[in-house]
């Protein structure tokens, strides 16, 4: 971990508090591990994926990340300061709340219906980098609106006069008026059109090169994720279970959940079907999780009896990558 | 070739709304022969969801069918009185819908749902109806039925739930599913295993299904026979090979360029440009793609668009096809 990095979490938790427990009654406090032991390190320009399926905290961790909720411990660190203490409110007004801004999943839901599209990208430049005069301020929300192939006549609507795809730019463009380095998408295509995501990723790829932004690319979809980003990140049940670079993990994943993810995408064209892995079995709850069993035991196709007795732990397997598990496959689809 | 099980023809449904007429469906036809699966792909608003609420019967109020000849195994659909029609539905018919918490009863448990099916097409006593519940949880291989089917919505995982529908439609074994969009908001390994349940069954039973999908890989995977539809239209239908190798219309080309999984860099991707025309337009072009369409000839503005054989089974509503 460098310093020149621009974010860095170490052992990041955040526990949601489900039942404090009673003392007198010796009822047991009950937590919901929602981010469990969570180390990751962005640096400048780099796009990660961050991957895993619905309740693996990977929104939470977004959130964490951009000091929208607090974590319960762990370290933050952003270019090398540490975070961790700083209040939300006094993160909010300082210069580093302008330099990670996230896109929210919702287009409809996360904008403001009685602003019209000028005024929700003004808003957080008025805010945090608040310019000279008018004129200036509206060149600035012109540049986003552009940068983002927002023609400038939509700045007078309002959001219920936009398709789906114009809000996606409207949510991109007012994160990007503050000149970010980091922006974090939290499923920012979940709710489009195949034809429509293809511009929003389109976009996000020409922001990526031209300024230079670092992204962490929230999403279900690793489809979507192998296109954009550099390095995935996998989480099962709050903790990663395998991270490396995209074209490693997408032709040789070494986790078997990795491996069940990626088959059970559907492919075009793939003409004859291929193995499936299939993932019968409830997953774990993620409430009061057993420390000493891995996370995915349960509906581990590989799983042996040392999974149930001892939890793995995150280990590094060379070439920059980092698999959680006692016995990770070593080719594709073959076990060791 | 006999009768096939569900053959739609001509089918034109018009909402009326506050901000005037909607043109949803116009002109829709097709085909299913039992064992079939047919796969009905589209953006939102394409009116695949439509489609196969007019088939089953259940359009909101708001919706005029004005016209479209539905038959099932031969029979007329639309002229079965309508208390024939909801013994139809359910029995020899039966739907899935998108999504499944919204679409079950939150302050009913889930076996009584089922049951209610059940006790509607075949009336029988408290135990026998139990049976036929358990069985149909079974079927769709729910962990402890005996537990679960006291359990209400709320209490269990969406992928349960939608297994729960599946329980629902299944139950008094129909022979055409309709499965409206099954998988959306569900995890790809839940999809997976639910996806491979619904083939198996539709195998085992012979049903002739319908998959309606915005998901053009998922649609490959699980359909003999695709039928991509714009704006209310079916702009092209072709068995699933020949249609990812050969498309013909431009719409259905667009969209397969835009799948993330079917081009290695972001910069490879090609949307389709525009977006679907304002369907409450009185002067709807012949062709509603006409005004997104990189190959628009003026031919196209020529009324008396339809569907023309392209290949084996292979037809295409385009006059200046790929």
């Amino acid at each position: 971990m460098t310093t020149s990095s621009i974010i860095t979490v170490e052992n990041l938790k955040r526990h949601f508090v489900l039942d404090r427990g009673n003392f007198l009654t010796r009822r047991k406090p009950v937590n919901l591990h929602a981010v469990d032991g969570v180390t990751l390190d962005i640096q400048p320009g780099e796009a990660v994926g961050l991957v895993g399926e619905s309740g693996c905290g990977k929104s939470t961790l977004a959130r964490v990340l951009c000091r929208l909720i607090d974590s319960t411990s762990g370290r933050i660190l952003f270019e090398g300061r540490d975070i961790t203490d700083m209040s939300a409110s006094a993160f909010a007004g300082s210069q580093m709340r302008s330099d990670i801004q996230m896109v929210f999943q919702d287009p409809t839901e996360s904008l403001n219906p009685l602003f019209n599209v000028f005024d929700l990208i003004a808003d957080p430049c008025r805010r945090l980098k608040p310019q000279k005069n008018r004129a200036a301020l509206r060149a600035k929300v012109e540049a986003a609106a552009v940068s983002v192939n927002l023609p400038l006549e939509f700045l007078t609507r309002f959001p219920h006069q936009l398709s789906g795809g114009q809000k996606a730019r409207v949510g991109i463009a007012r994160a990007m008026v503050v000149d970010p380095r980091l922006l974090v998408l939290d499923e920012p295509t979940a709710a489009l059109d195949v034809s429509v995501q293809a511009t929003v990723l389109q976009l996000l790829g020409s922001l990526r090169r031209d300024k230079g932004v670092a992204l962490l690319f929230v999403s279900h979809d690793l489809n979507v994720v192998r296109l954009l980003c550099s390095r995935i990140v996998v989480m099962y049940l709050g903790q990663v279970v395998e991270s490396g670079p995209t074209d490693h993990l997408f032709h040789a994943p070494q986790h078997p959940y990795t491996h069940a993810l990626l088959s059970a995408i559907p492919t075009l064209g793939s003409g004859a079907r291929r193995d499936r892995i299939k993932l019968d079995g409830d997953p774990q709850s993620p409430v009061n999780p057993s420390a000493d069993k891995c996370r995915f035991a349960g509906r581990c196709p590989l799983q042996q009896e040392l999974c149930t007795r001892q939890a793995p732990v995150l280990s590094r397997t060379g070439s920059g990558r980092e698999v959680r598990c006692h016995f990770p496959l070593a080719e594709p689809g073959a076990p060791k | 070739m006999s009768v096939p099980l569900l053959s739609v023809r001509d089918l034109t449904v018009d909402f009326a709304t506050r901000d005037g007429t909607v043109h949803v469906l116009d002109g829709v036809n097709f085909e299913l022969a039992a064992g079939e699966t047919l796969g009905i792909v589209g953006e939102s608003g394409s009116g695949k969801s439509v489609t196969a609420f007019a088939i089953m019967g259940i359009l909101d109020h708001a919706a005029r069918v004005l016209s479209g000849d539905i038959r099932f195994e031969g029979r007329d659909v639309r002229a079965m009185y309508p208390r024939e029609r909801d013994l139809w539905r359910g029995k020899e018919a039966s739907i899935i819908f998108q999504n499944p918490r919204t679409a079950l009863n939150p302050i009913r448990s889930v076996g009584r749902q089922i049951a209610d099916v059940v006790s509607r097409h075949t009336p029988g006593s408290s135990s026998e109806i139990r049976e036929s519940v358990l069985g149909a949880m079974r079927q769709v291989r729910i962990p402890d039925p005996e537990r679960r089917m006291s359990s209400y919505p709320f209490e269990l995982s969406g992928g349960l739930c939608q297994r729960i529908g599946i329980a629902a439609a299944l139950a008094c074994h129909p022979r055409l599913l309709i499965a409206d969009e099954p998988t959306t908001g569900l995890d790809v390994t839940t999809q997976a295993v639910i996806m491979d349940m619904i083939r198996d069954i539709a195998r085992q039973g012979n049903l002739g299904t319908v998959l309606i999908t915005h998901d053009l890989a998922l649609a490959s995977e699980y359909c003999d026979r695709i039928l991509v539809m714009h704006a209310g239209h079916v702009v092209e239908t072709a068995p699933v090979k020949d249609l990812f190798a050969n498309p013909r219309h431009p719409y259905t080309y667009g969209l397969l360029n835009s799948v993330p999984s079917m081009v290695d860099s972001v910069h490879d991707l090609r949307a389709i440009p525009g977006s679907l025309p304002d369907l409450r337009r009185a002067d709807l072009p012949p062709c509603r793609f006409a005004e997104r369409c990189p190959r628009r000839i003026p031919a196209c503005d020529a009324p008396g668009l339809t569907l023309k054989e392209a290949g084996p089974s292979h037809a295409v509503a385009c006059r200046n096809p790929l």
